[in-house]
């Protein structure tokens, strides 16, 4: 049929093949969560000796479907004295919001939403937007042990927001782009070409660099989605639970979703950034003659692989550190991280300038 | 209507609603989120004609940072408004008179620039060339031709980054504060010491 791909081009195919991929994505996230809160759970048993969740489905897979359940057949409670829209209005956003960043992540060769050339920035203006919810959430609530919980929670992820953006900049630096698919593209072929390796043999000496501005990266990652040790909006022993005490069954759900949400989608960047995205760290030159759809279904989950195995390493560290005390958190963010990766950024920059390779 | 317009239209509409919204409220934490509201609509505008990268630098500074400092402050302030909005009558005609101002030139600023008049002396920095984006753009107009202006507004932000320090830091005597260097050099040659309690007679101080 000759009007078909006519369609496919016009304004209403163009929406509903995005509005299709974007429930793809969607859908395909909220699974993956579903079974990682189980892993989580999983593997803070695992450390503790516990047995963890196992009376749902095999091995207690279907838990995390269970509360699902339980949070949506509960009451919504909204305090007396609470601004009902802004009370609402705040777990919306963080779900939103969470979700929204999504849309530039490159999954696998082609499999991107939109692919802008800002994405790298799209990325970081949205997530520091999430502040947002957790602000109006623990204003709205009209009680001051929330107030309190979301006031240092703001000033937390203010904070390391700070030192992600340069980390992400020394990465810029090197890939001269800020496209994520540009970036994953970049990193092809043998390992050594990751950026955490600084991206190429002759860029080998950043090395140095680039892995503590990886390890920055990821505990700014950790402060930045409030995991523990830095889950200081949480810290049950001064704040009760932080700016989410007044919440209960779906608004509190869809807090948690966009918090696990978010640590994903930091687990997917730290990825991409550093460690090649769906690159699987070998050159995949003898799958050009494979079937196109095939090769990307198997790069999308050596990406998929990774993330989880970043998603591991977060919550092995919730399962390991104990928790940091504010001051030192504070002290950890401003007086370490924003100097080194100030640091690194101008010795990243001089380096590609001396060496000829900046454009 | 193509699919650009309809954004158009809904990010025009909201962001003039929420700017009015922004004066109109009566809770000022509402005030400071219908500006946050209009700040991204307004990155939306700046995305709709190809200035995506003024789009994320606004979102990234104003509504990321700028803003939360503004709900910090508002939230944390116990400000009485009303008795802020008890001269709304008496200073009526002069806010009058400066959005009068205000208004004639913006509508002069932007009729010329449509008319091509005042805005057609000025040579187009850059025409946007198809495989340059526009974050590498102004880039290279920052620091080339305008550089020096550029480190000139840097020179400010850090006199007045300095000045804000100044003015908040004071040293209290008595207040212990953490040395966590000292504290981890601190041994147990230096940390303990061993007493010798004779039974019957205790030790004092």
């Amino acid at each position: 049929m000759p009007t078909t791909p006519d369609f496919w081009t016009t304004n209403l195919g163009w929406f509903l093949v995005h509005t299709g991929q974007i429930l793809l994505v969607l859908v395909w996230i909220l699974l993956s969560l579903a079974f990682l809160l189980w892993g989580d759970r999983k593997v803070w048993a695992g450390v503790q000796m516990r047995k963890g969740p196992n009376v749902v489905g095999p091995f207690g897979l279907f838990q995390s479907f269970a509360d699902f359940l339980k949070f949506l057949l509960k009451e919504i409670v909204i305090p007396a004295g609470a601004d009902k829209t802004v009370f609402l209005l705040a777990p919306i956003l963080t779900f939103v919001l969470a979700f929204a960043a999504w849309a530039v992540v490159p999954l696998a060769p082609g499999w991107v939403i939109s692919d802008v050339n800002v994405a790298i920035l799209y990325i970081f203006a949205i997530s520091s937007m999430g502040v947002y919810g957790i602000i109006m959430g623990g204003w709205a609530s009209n009680s001051k042990y929330p107030f309190l919980g979301s006031l240092r929670s703001a000033a937390q992820m203010v904070s390391y927001e700070v030192s992600i953006g340069f980390v992400i900049i020394t990465v810029i630096l090197l890939a001269n782009t800020m496209s994520l698919t540009s970036i994953t593209e970049q990193q092809a072929g043998w390992i050594w070409n990751w950026n955490v390796f600084g991206g190429g043999l002759k860029n080998l000496p950043l090395a140095l660099v680039m892995i503590p501005m990886a390890v920055v990266f990821f505990i700014s990652a950790l402060a930045e989605t409030n995991r523990p040790p830095f889950d200081l909006p949480e810290a049950e022993s001064e704040l009760v639970a932080g700016y989410q005490v007044e919440y209960s069954s779906t608004p509190y759900l869809l807090f948690m979703i966009g918090e696990y949400a978010n640590i994903v989608l930091m687990c997917s960047l730290f990825t991409i950034l550093f460690f090649g995205g769906w690159q699987p760290g070998f050159p995949t030159d003898f799958m050009a003659t494979w079937n196109e759809t095939l090769v990307s279904v198997l790069l999308f989950l050596v990406f998929f692989a990774k993330t989880i195995f970043m998603f591991f390493l977060f919550a092995m560290v919730k399962a390991i550190v104990p928790r940091y005390r504010y001051d030192q958190l504070m002290r950890l963010g401003w007086k370490v991280f924003l100097p080194m990766s100030l640091v690194a950024v101008v010795i990243v920059a001089g380096y590609r300038v001396m060496t000829g390779h900046a454009a | 209507m193509g699919l650009q317009a309809i954004a158009f239209y809904l990010m025009a509409t909201v962001t003039v609603l929420a700017a009015f919204a922004v004066v109109s409220a009566r809770n000022p934490v509402h005030s400071v989120l219908f500006l946050i509201t209009a700040f991204f609509s307004a990155a939306g505008l700046f995305v709709l004609i190809g200035a995506e990268f003024l789009a994320m630098l606004l979102v990234v500074v104003y509504v990321g940072a700028v803003a939360v400092l503004f709900l910090f402050v508002v939230m944390m302030l116990d400000v009485d408004f009303k008795s802020l909005r008890q001269g709304f009558a008496q200073y009526l005609p002069i806010g009058l008179i400066v959005a009068g101002i205000l208004t004639v030139e913006m509508i002069v600023v932007s009729t010329s620039i449509a008319m091509k008049g005042a805005a057609s002396k000025v040579s187009g920095p850059m025409a946007n060339a198809p495989d340059v984006s526009n974050a590498e753009t102004i880039g290279r107009v920052l620091y080339t031709d305008y550089v020096y202006f550029f480190q000139a507004a840097g020179l400010v932000l850090l006199v007045a980054m300095i000045g804000a320090i100044v003015l908040t830091l004071r040293h209290k005597p008595g207040v212990k504060r953490q040395n966590i260097g000292r504290q981890n050099a601190r041994g147990p040659a230096s940390g303990m010491t061993i007493v010798d309690i004779k039974p019957g007679v205790g030790e004092g101080e």
